[in-house]
């Protein structure tokens, strides 16, 4: 793909059926990492693991990022959060470029947006205790906000656990305890926007309610604005406002997460919803089945990436890319990749 | 096809079991003392049915399905007492040799992470083979070959005398949790057990997967045990369903009047605290407070009882009996709340 091509296509729809008061904005965001192999570990191939995305999110709201494994929705996350370089592409926060920023602003922008990671057993340092690991983010951040014990201990209550749990380790908690100890440090410092992936995958299903409840509340008390990546649909449909599915690192379908479930266009999307699990066993609903697997991101379908198991597949999809279109519908502006509709 | 759909259960007796558990208890030697990871469970499973061990992790549900294939990790974990009797036979009374006539040959199980479950350093195809070799003594090569290529294609493996010469590391998961179901079928079992068969995998994936279980189930007429955390997955594929908690069974029933009609407090929370696809985003869920204890902090009475919204004195102190109540026919639980006095 060309670079031109590349930046036509960013600024295209999305951007336009967009108003105004977004907080957060990407546009044409591209991550490619080289596979290296060989006798001299040359570059062999290239992972596409994000291709050409936008999106932009206002204050408040909850963008729901969702997709299977490999679709590149963990990637994304991480190149708007500015721990992976975009390939290319911007990321605007607050109609800022962070790339053009150096490293001072740039750390100046992360207080304003924070992440909260899957694993809650992976990502806190085991030989801190919770007071350290929730004070190192003030001391990064400059001395001035160094944060009291008692600062700590509210941050603590304020996510549900014990201020006396801030001499502790984090092996002496549970999963959804850890998570919470994650979510404290991910808003210690009053972020705008936090970035969340898959924060509940790991957890039981009456912890995770816990958890989505907490964040839920948290957002509604300091209007944040939450990116939330998950593969879980009823977990995404819960908490976003808006809803983007991915594909191998593409978005194919955009819109509110009523519009979405009510009436999904993509054939993509109709086999994941299709293919829930729903906890009602008088339900009928009619499954589609997809054949085979997602392909690899190293070397995606030509055309529509999606035409190898599609189940209305058309010569045009083979060859032709479909771009990323509104659909005249009434209502809310919903967004898909599809020869079917236009 | 599938024959006698029938709910069963020890107390009505209308079909005779084809796996009755019995009073299991299952005990771990761990650093902090020995601890009851199956603290009595019961329940039954009739010919060709599908029964589903829900609960969340901790719950003995994985430890239920060792205990019934023989698997416990030995010396650690061992089956303090109670029954599980498959076709007239106590298994945990046989002798070693005895139970490998009956694992893998008339009981098989498939684990949750197929990479793990499989040998990595053995072709698809010989690890296939080695099931003959082992249950069938009989067969020729050819035979068992034959057999192999078979059993793969009809888990939907499009290119199976290709994947016979693959590894497991050059298959993807759904590929080989289809091998692990073609081996664990390859000896056409009367029962089989999936732990977690679906968890590692993709949506899309998952329901290609449960598919084919219940295809080859009508086709084997096989009883399966789907051991899952996902009520989703219960809903969808099973006639009767057992949920777990701490050890215990807490309430059984036929799937329909689980869900329809559910009696234990921790059945109703784990339910209603699912994120369902109709209610209002962004709502806040009802949970159920706290979190599962460790199982050498269980507390004294019923385990539950100090997550329950309704806890009495009682519960503190007498754990309740499995079937105390009887809510309809087939469906018990294990509480103190008197039967009528649902909200």
């Amino acid at each position: 793909m060309t670079d031109s091509r590349k930046h036509d296509q960013a600024n295209g729809a999305v951007e336009t059926s967009l108003d105004s008061g977004n907080i957060l904005s990407v546009s044409g965001l591209t991550k490619h990492f080289p596979v290296r192999g060989g006798i001299f570990l040359g570059q062999t191939g290239v992972v596409h693991a994000v291709d050409d995305v936008s999106f932009s999110i206002k204050k408040g709201e909850t963008l729901g990022l969702v997709g299977e494994s490999g679709c590149g929705k963990t990637t994304l996350g991480r190149c708007v959060m500015g721990l992976y370089p975009p390939t290319a592409g911007k990321v605007f926060l607050h109609g800022k470029n962070m790339a053009l920023e150096n490293s001072r602003q740039m750390k100046s922008m992360r207080l304003q947006m924070q992440m909260i990671f899957q694993d809650p057993f992976e990502s806190l340092n085991a030989r801190h205790t919770v007071g350290e690991i929730l004070r190192e983010k003030y001391i990064i951040h400059g001395k001035k906000r160094v944060g009291t014990d008692q600062e700590i201990k509210t941050l603590l209550e304020r996510v549900g656990l014990s201020g006396d749990d801030i001499h502790r380790f984090p092996h002496e908690f549970s999963g959804g305890q850890r998570q919470r100890i994650g979510i404290a440090r991910a808003i210690s410092l009053n972020p705008r926007v936090v970035i969340c992936d898959e924060p509940v995958s790991a957890l039981d299903v009456s912890v995770q309610s816990q958890i989505l409840n907490l964040m839920v509340t948290l957002q509604r008390e300091m209007g944040l604005t939450y990116l939330f990546i998950s593969h879980d649909l009823a977990v995404v449909k819960h908490v976003s406002d808006r809803i983007a599915v991915m594909y191998l690192g593409k978005i194919v379908e955009f819109t509110t997460a009523r519009a979405l479930y009510k009436h999904p266009y993509h054939p993509y999307t109709r086999a994941l919803l299709s293919a829930i699990p729903l906890p009602d066993p008088l339900a009928r609903k009619q499954r589609i089945i997809l054949k085979g697997e997602v392909p690899s991101p190293e070397t995606p379908p030509p055309g529509c990436r999606f035409h190898t198991r599609c189940p209305h597949v058309m010569d045009i999809c083979s060859t032709k890319e479909p771009k990323l279109k509104p659909l005249k519908v009434q209502g809310s502006p919903h967004l898909t990749a599809c020869h079917l509709y236009f | 096809m599938v024959n006698n759909r029938v709910c069963c259960s020890p107390e009505t007796g209308a079909v005779f079991p084809l796996l009755q558990v019995d009073g299991l208890v299952t005990a771990f030697d761990t650093e902090k003392g020995c601890v009851n990871a199956v603290d009595g469970a019961s329940f039954s499973m009739a010919p060709g049915t599908t029964l589903g061990i829900v609960g969340e992790s901790g719950c003995g549900k994985s430890v239920t399905a060792l205990s019934i294939m023989g698997l416990l990790p030995r010396p650690s974990g061992r089956i303090v007492s109670g029954h599980i009797v498959f076709d007239g036979k106590d298994l945990p009374t046989l002798s070693p040799k005895e139970m490998q006539a009956i694992r893998g040959r008339r009981m098989s199980m498939i684990f949750q992470e197929p990479m793990t479950a499989l040998n990595p350093v053995q072709r698809i195809g010989s690890q296939i083979n080695e099931i003959y070799a082992i249950h069938f003594p009989g067969m020729t090569k050819k035979q068992r070959t034959r057999g192999a290529v078979t059993m793969l294609s009809q888990v939907g493996i499009a290119e199976p005398s290709m994947v016979m010469n693959n590894y497991p590391h050059q298959l993807s998961g759904g590929m080989r949790q289809r091998v692990m179901i073609a081996m664990a079928l390859a000896s056409s079992p009367d029962i089989l057990i999936a732990d977690e068969p679906t968890t590692a995998l993709d949506v899309t994936v998952q329901a290609q997967i449960l598919e084919l279980i219940k295809e080859l189930q009508g086709k084997m007429g096989m009883s399966v045990m789907l051991i899952t955390h996902d009520l989703g997955v219960i809903a969808e594929n099973c006639d009767d369903a057992v949920v777990m908690y701490g050890g215990r069974v807490v309430e059984r029933a036929g799937v329909k009047d689980l869900f329809k009609n559910p009696f234990h407090p921790y059945t109703k929370g784990l339910i209603s605290s699912i994120p369902g696809l109709a209610e209002k985003p962004k709502s806040l869920l009802p949970t159920i407070k706290g979190r599962v204890p460790s199982l050498d902090k269980m507390p004294l009475g019923c385990r539950f009882s100090n997550r329950c919204p309704h806890v009495m004195d009682i519960c503190h102190t007498t754990p309740p009996p499995e079937t105390l109540v009887g809510v309809s026919r087939g469906h018990f639980a294990s509480c103190y709340l008197p039967g009528e006095s649902r909200d």
